[in-house]
């Protein structure tokens, strides 16, 4: 297996959920199909390696989601989500294509659990792996080898030939040497460019030196790069992006999930220069978990502080790092490397301004939103306001922890990426496809819904696996 | 961007290598896994974490012997090596147990009968067998050993010398499993009634070593690697079953014996000989199976250091089922004297070193399943 074949049907790029998802398909047509995966094999995957469920149309409840999650309900939450950056078109298409979603996933041997505590109140509409993404990769690769797929790791493509909208033949970096492999046709499955700092300066500024990475290193936006050159159209702005609040302690790449932090709704969140700068308290967590990022990113060195006292302290998940923990706020701030003068003006504020007792219809109520709001304070918290005066007092260093990037090509319904030729008009190139996160920007414009990325990681994977071997049939 | 103040010296403790002290780091992989979580569809362990947020050392050999080594959770962990966080629970809970299995042996001494137990095992065997042999030869004279009893035992050995003397025997690796067993379960906080019905079942048909699924439904282990598999299981079923059977079977013969006067040898299709043959079928089965697959396991899962135990203890119970079908079907012959010979040694051998091998996991086991029963029966607590 040390060779590098020169010679293949459908060429995969990538090795996540949307490059699988097409390999499989391509190959149940009976065409050869060679997986390229520039990880190697212990990180392979991509961000699939740290999902846990897929958000699905569906009709009714399953062994694994509590209810019916109409293709309407799912379009009008991404129109909400992404505030209507999104191609309508390929939205309700991908939309409708997920309903078989689980059921193929489960005939590739991928298993899925029940809901229970852990499924952040997404039991309805999203469909938990057993075991995670890292499980769901052992199965798709076990599923992939039984079915005589070659997959090849830390293979990575530095370069693609492209004529016309049409692909020959790929340069691949692999073993030490450059090679060249043929296909008759390519699907790019290689993700975002997440990993890539230099390239995230783009839309950030030197603000993205700061940033996290939680998926790992190997998302550098090469092919990306490469199709972009060669003229692809693009879809979504180069700054948009999933990201998350987590640990400023967290390992530069590859910190996944364990390192987010659930504190932000029962604190106050504050800057380098202790000050508040956002609602808090505007929605459940769920609904508020992907906005923290880019917020925290539009920060002094792109921290923050979520400040909580031991009243709340218990009541999100557990943290993998340990809060810094003081007796006083003055204390904590010192802690945190925070002016402590600031930092009690800023909670003494924020206390004034809790309206906890004065009205006995209001009861703080986690987990719900309880219309506990600050008066006269900017910005508001608009739930869960009350007062931080119960020590110990625990302090969340917070940093921009980016998942992926948007921006992407732009593909039509058959996942064909459309290239502007020389004439100026855009066409839709003939033999090749894109799927998953480097064209996530067609449907993800801006924001994000629990679960979305599996599912256009899966439509437009099959849906590319399927195009990709119908033009080698033809 | 600016150096921080929070540097602390328990951020190297949570990621990178393994830490020296066991607990600390099961300690480590658990509040790691507590902010994960993915793997709560698995087994027992998980819902056992998530209801607390810190760990004492009693609740982490709790939770220890709560796992089952079916390694779901190490093949499905991003967190694995070569990953910086190093997670590894199922080899870390395996070495925790084996500590367990010292820590709270008793005479306290005998505790480093589990160092080596697998050389400890090859002596015992070695040394009872000789014992046996010396003694029948000492006691009985040639004509009587290699003569045909049709299959009457006890003129070679005579009844009450083996009911005594392997009963006192069995009576003490018992009392050394129960103080185990009760010394732990004082540990871990699980004592009292409450949840020894649960317990009981869930033991009995092995819950949680399917690895879990969707309705009830077994998926595997990744056991011996990693693609899912149910053959442990089923090997392991063959074992307990084929142990508890032979129990039976004995107890059985002790019953006839003393109660109804009816002495043995008892024809084929008795209870005790149909009993004594179905789990010494059973026996020889589900040991060959379980060793084979630990032959084939990934090196990244096993506590090396305790194959030998494992090993030691299977092929007991193998040669235990060996001999005693062989002692069955040539009982009518002039090799029945020295056929129950060797037998007796192998199950003297067995006996001696039941409560000071893997045998212990049962109870230990046991008392864990009780307590994971009792904290289900209540309200978790944290939110997610």
């Amino acid at each position: 297996m040390s060779e590098l074949p020169e010679q293949t049907d459908v060429l995969v790029v990538g090795g996540g959920n949307a490059a699988m998802a097409a390999a499989l398909t391509a190959r149940m047509q009976g065409v050869s199909v060679l997986v390229l995966e520039a990880a190697p094999k212990d990180f392979r995957g991509g961000n699939t390696r740290h999902v846990r469920n897929i958000r699905y149309a569906h009709d009714a409840a399953t062994d694994f989601v509590t209810g019916p999650y109409p293709v309407d309900e799912y379009l009008d939450d991404l129109l909400r989500v992404t505030a209507g950056n999104t191609d309508k078109d390929l939205a309700r298409m991908m939309i409708e294509s997920s309903q078989n979603a689980a059921d193929w996933m489960q005939a590739q041997g991928i298993w899925f659990q029940p809901p229970l505590s852990g499924t952040i109140g997404l039991g309805r509409t999203n469909a938990f792996f057993k075991g995670g993404g890292k499980a769901v990769l052992n199965s798709y690769y076990a599923t992939a080898e039984r079915m005589g797929i070659d997959c090849r790791y830390e293979a990575e493509v530095t370069d693609l030939a492209i004529e016309d909208g049409a692909f020959t033949h790929a340069r691949v970096h692999f073993n030490g040497q450059d090679h060249t492999v043929r296909a008759r046709a390519i699907v790019i499955a290689s993700g975002g460019f997440q990993a890539n700092i230099e390239w995230l300066k783009d839309g950030w500024g030197e603000a993205a030196e700061g940033f996290l990475v939680r998926g790992t290193g190997y998302n550098k936006g090469r092919v990306l790069r490469v199709l972009m050159d060669a003229g692809a159209e693009t879809a979504a702005a180069p700054d948009q992006c999933h990201a998350i609040a987590i640990d400023a302690r967290s390992p530069k790449f590859d910190g996944g999930i364990a390192t987010r932090v659930d504190c932000v709704i029962y604190s106050i969140m504050v800057n380098r220069k202790a000050e508040r700068f956002y609602d808090e308290g505007e929605d459940i967590w769920p609904k508020r978990y992907a906005i923290w990022g880019r917020l925290i990113g539009r920060q002094e060195d792109q921290i923050a502080y979520g400040i909580v006292d031991a009243k709340v302290n218990e009541l999100f998940m557990p943290s993998m790092y340990p809060p810094l923990k003081a007796c006083t706020i003055g204390e904590l701030a010192e802690k945190l490397d925070l002016d402590p003068a600031a930092l009690e003006k800023t909670v003494a504020d924020y206390n004034a301004a809790c309206r906890l007792g004065d009205n006995a219809d209001k009861q703080f109520v986690a987990g719900e939103l309880d219309g506990l709001a600050t008066e006269g304070l900017s910005p508001a918290k608009s739930n869960w306001a009350q007062k931080i005066d119960t020590p110990p007092y625990y302090g969340y260093p917070l940093k921009t922890g980016i998942t992926f990037t948007y921006m992407g090509v732009r593909v039509d319904r058959e996942a064909r990426v459309q290239f502007k030729s020389k004439d100026g008009r855009v066409r839709a190139a003939a033999n090749i496809f894109a799927a998953g996160e480097v064209m996530s920007g067609n449907i993800l414009g801006q924001g994000y819904a629990g679960g979305v990325g599996m599912a256009l990681g899966l439509v437009f994977g099959r849906v590319a696996g399927e195009g990709a071997a119908r033009h080698v049939a033809n | 961007m600016s150096q921080t103040k929070f540097r602390l010296g328990d951020l190297e403790a949570l990621q990178g290598e393994q830490l020296p002290d066991l607990h600390d780091e099961a300690r480590r992989l658990l509040t790691i896994c507590n902010a994960c979580r993915y793997c709560e569809g698995y087994c027992g362990v998980f819902p056992a974490m998530m209801r607390q947020k810190t760990f004492a050392d009693a609740d982490l050999d709790y939770i220890a012997n709560l796992c089952h080594g079916c390694n779901g959770c190490y093949y499905a962990c991003q967190y694995a090596p070569p990953h910086p966080f190093a997670m590894n629970l199922p080899k870390t809970f395996a070495r925790l147990r084996r500590q367990t299995y010292r820590d709270f042996t008793w005479p306290g001494p005998f505790a480093g009968l589990f160092h080596n137990n697998g050389a400890v095992v090859s002596v015992a065997l070695a040394a009872a067998i000789a014992l046996v042999l010396a003694l029948v030869h000492h006691f009985q004279p040639t004509d009587v050993i290699h003569g045909n009893h049709a299959g009457n035992f006890y003129v070679v050995v005579p009844h009450a010398v083996m009911a005594w003397s392997f009963g006192l025997v069995f009576l003490y690796a018992v009392v050394v499993m129960l103080v185990g067993f009760l010394r732990f379960r004082k540990h871990i906080g699980s004592e009292g009634g409450a949840g020894i019905a649960g317990a009981t079942h869930d033991a009995a048909v092995m819950k949680y070593m399917g690895g879990g699924g969707v309705r009830g439904n077994s998926d595997g282990c990744n056991y011996p690697a990693e693609s899912f598999s149910l053959q442990r299981r089923a090997f392991h079923q063959m074992t307990f079953w084929g142990f508890w059977l032979c129990f039976a079977a004995t107890s059985l013969g002790t019953v006839y014996h003393y109660a109804f006067g009816w002495l043995a040898p008892y024809s084929y299709t008795s209870l005790p000989v149909l009993l004594g043959t179905a789990g010494g079928i059973g026996l020889l089965v589900g040991p060959l199976g379980l060793m084979y697959l630990k032959h084939q396991v990934d090196p990244a899962i096993m506590d090396a250091r305790q194959k030998g135990m494992d090993t030691g203890f299977l092929m007991l119970l193998f040669l235990t089922s060996l001999t005693g079908l062989a002692l069955l079907i040539w009982r009518d012959t002039t090799l029945m004297g020295m056929l129950l010979s060797v037998h007796l040694g192998v199950v003297l051998a067995l006996f001696v070193t039941l409560p000071y091998g893997k045998m212990v996991h049962a109870i230990y086991r046991y008392a864990a399943l009780i307590r994971n029963r009792r904290e289900s029966a209540r309200a978790t607590v944290g939110t997610d």
